[in-house]
């Protein structure tokens, strides 16, 4: 029998940018408020694992062409450069460091090196999380 | 500020990062790799002279004062350590070159080991304890995968009891750690022993040392928790078993030695009493299982035990003498066990069997392996010229000075019967009958020399320079004994 599945391709075709969005959001929050790498890449994965609800995996193979294996390897390497980034001004290892700019649309904003980090983070676990669905999911 | 500390720790997490990139081009794998060890090496020979000539080294990361922050500290011990193991993961890479195969080493078996070296690096030079929880899950994840590469029945099988005995240790060292949180509100060692000095070791802090030897325990196996052992080390390929028998419940014999010198060394009566009777009875039990099987693999694995239990009771003896005798005897053992399992791995291949009662008359085709394994066996049980020697005479000597004549008796028993169990396997495998003629043979021994011999000749070198070497060992057990050289070279402003 063949399904009919168009109601929740339909919703998730609109929903996942919202649950992408909502992801964004709780990865720039991290700072000051509840969230940060962690949660946002996890969240990035769980809207990637609707793809793959509503549709199959071949396509969200499609959409998203990464080895995500390496887009982990990626993420730890960002977060071990950013690390290493403290040698070039002898401090410490993992010694952050932040600064206020003026940047054309989002106005006087404060920038920190950490960041840099958390989107190793991020990457790590979009990574890890994708693979682990992947490999389940294609295992015969 | 000394970024140099964290440098051994550095090299092989960018390299196990960039290998990944290059998960089919297995020769580059190999040449960074070897690269990378070589680099580690240098890097961790350059930090003993430092911290020989300069005192202890610290890092205190992201610039933030001990005890807020994560604090790397490199005194005496953890850099001879950190050398040690290096070596033995340059010569565990060259063996594993010739025989692990190339289905594993597509599947991530090089950047894993250089996770593995992560892991054992980073448990060594911590100053934080829940930093050496973390370096610890770090090795232990990435032991998980080296021991299921490959994926054979027997694998499958001993890692799912590996990985359950581990996670449940895993979890009551968090538990210790909390408790022990809960207590003195701090979790730097250098702050934590402060601490506990200014407040005396009440009863409470007591059951909390007696849950770390325990957890520690677990990852070293001693005696009674060592039954996760022998299955769970007989069942990967024999490079890997080097790599683990030589390293990882080394890391577990450490732990509880800086545990019990540094933190929890108020109250020897009681501790220190436990850790020599468990000792005692850890040797016991790997002279037993090293003297009862016919299995090549098992017999080594079970002297892994025998040299734990060895250890400690230099570490429960707790004199100048003794721990410079321990800290000798782990740099020997660490090398030595290597050296051994290679020796074993190569007999295995050449014979197809790990049954000590099917080879025979190895040395007719094989001298060079023969007078190699001849070397170890005298290596192992302690035999003047070499470097086994003198850690078990300074272990022997403290325990003597002490007046734990029993200890001492038990040391000197075991290397007895370490040398029967190891010289059955000489006697049995390289003399008498030639079973198999040179065409029979299922494999060759060719690059498997270098590795056994590189290790052997370092182990040479150990017991012939040990007058050259000792003052090294003799300042790591200074800092050992008196843990305010230690607090002051890390809470200093």
């Amino acid at each position: 029998m063949k399904t009919n599945d168009l109601i929740l391709q339909t919703i998730t075709k609109i929903a996942i940018f919202i649950i992408l969005a909502f992801s964004l959001h709780l990865f720039f929050a991290g700072h000051y408020t509840p969230g940060g790498g962690f949660i946002g890449g996890l969240m990035t994965a769980a809207a990637l694992v609707l793809l793959l609800l509503a549709f199959d995996a071949k396509t969200v193979k499609k959409i998203f062409p990464f080895d995500f294996i390496k887009v982990a390897a990626l993420g730890l390497l960002i977060a071990v450069l950013t690390g290493m980034g403290a040698f070039l001004f002898d401090v410490p290892f993992l010694t952050h460091t932040f600064g206020y700019f003026d940047i054309p649309i989002l106005g006087h904003t404060g920038l920190a090196t950490a960041v840099l980090f958390d989107i190793g983070v991020y990457l790590v676990v979009i990574g890890v999380t994708m693979t682990i669905i992947q490999t389940i999911g294609e295992d015969e | 500020m000394n970024n140099f500390v964290i440098l051994p720790i550095l090299i092989p997490l960018v390299t196990g990062i960039v290998l990944i990139f290059f998960k089919n081009n297995i020769p580059l794998q190999k040449w960074i790799s070897v690269i990378a060890s070589v680099a580690t090496i240098v890097v961790s020979a350059i930090l003993v002279q430092s911290v020989f000539t300069g005192g202890i080294q610290t890092l205190q990361i992201g610039n933030w004062n001990p005890p807020y922050g994560i604090v790397l500290v490199a005194d005496m011990l953890a850099a001879l350590l950190v050398l040690t193991a290096s070596i033995v993961s340059l010569a565990t890479l060259l063996f594993a070159f010739r025989t692990i195969g190339e289905p594993r080493e597509r599947f991530y078996f090089y950047p894993v080991v250089q996770f593995l070296m992560v892991g054992v690096f980073g448990a060594f030079m911590t100053g934080d304890l829940f930093n050496l929880f973390v370096f610890f899950e770090v090795m232990l994840m990435s032991s998980y995968v080296l021991i299921v590469l490959g994926g054979t029945k027997v694998q499958l099988r001993e890692s799912i009891k590996y990985i359950l005995v581990n996670i449940i240790s895993s979890a009551l060292f968090v538990a210790a750690v909390a408790l022990l949180y809960g207590v003195a509100g701090t979790l730097n060692m250098a702050d934590l022993s402060q601490k506990i000095s200014e407040s005396g070791q009440t009863g409470l802090l007591t059951v909390i040392a007696v849950m770390f030897l325990i957890v520690f325990g677990l990852k070293g196996a001693i005696f009674p928790l060592f039954f996760w052992l022998p299955g769970s080390y007989q069942a990967p390929p024999t490079a890997i078993t080097a790599l683990f028998g030589a390293l990882l419940t080394k890391v577990g014999v450490y732990s509880i030695t800086r545990v019990f010198t540094l933190i929890f060394h108020h109250d020897t009566a009681f501790t220190h009493t436990i850790i020599s009777v468990l000792a005692a009875l850890t040797i016991v039990v790997g002279v037993i299982g090293a003297v009862a099987y016919w299995d090549v693999k098992k017999i080594i694995i079970y002297n892994i035990m025998t040299a734990v239990g060895v250890i400690l009771i230099g570490v429960a003896t707790m004199s100048t003498t003794s721990l410079a005798g321990s800290i000798f005897y782990v740099v020997h053992d660490m090398i030595v066990k290597g050296a051994l399992f290679f020796l074993v791995g190569a007999m295995a291949i050449l014979s197809g069997t790990f049954d000590l009662k099917k080879m025979g008359g190895l040395i007719k085709n094989h001298p060079v392996l023969g007078w190699l394994f001849f070397i170890a066996v005298v290596t192992i049980a302690g035999i003047p010229p070499l470097s086994g020697f003198v850690g078990k005479l300074l272990i022997v000597q403290g325990s003597l000075e002490n007046g734990d004549y029993i200890l001492a008796g038990v040391v000197l028993l075991s290397s007895l019967l370490v040398l029967y169990s190891v010289m059955k396997i000489f006697m049995n495998g390289f003399w008498g009958e030639t079973k198999l003629s040179i065409q029979e043979e299922k494999g060759t021994t060719k690059g498997l020399i270098l590795p056994t011999a590189l290790l052997l000749s370092l182990s040479i070198a150990l017991g012939l320079g040990a007058e050259w070497f000792l003052p090294y060992f003799n300042e790591a057990a200074e800092t050992l004994m008196n843990p305010s050289i230690y607090i002051d070279a890390v809470l200093k402003e």
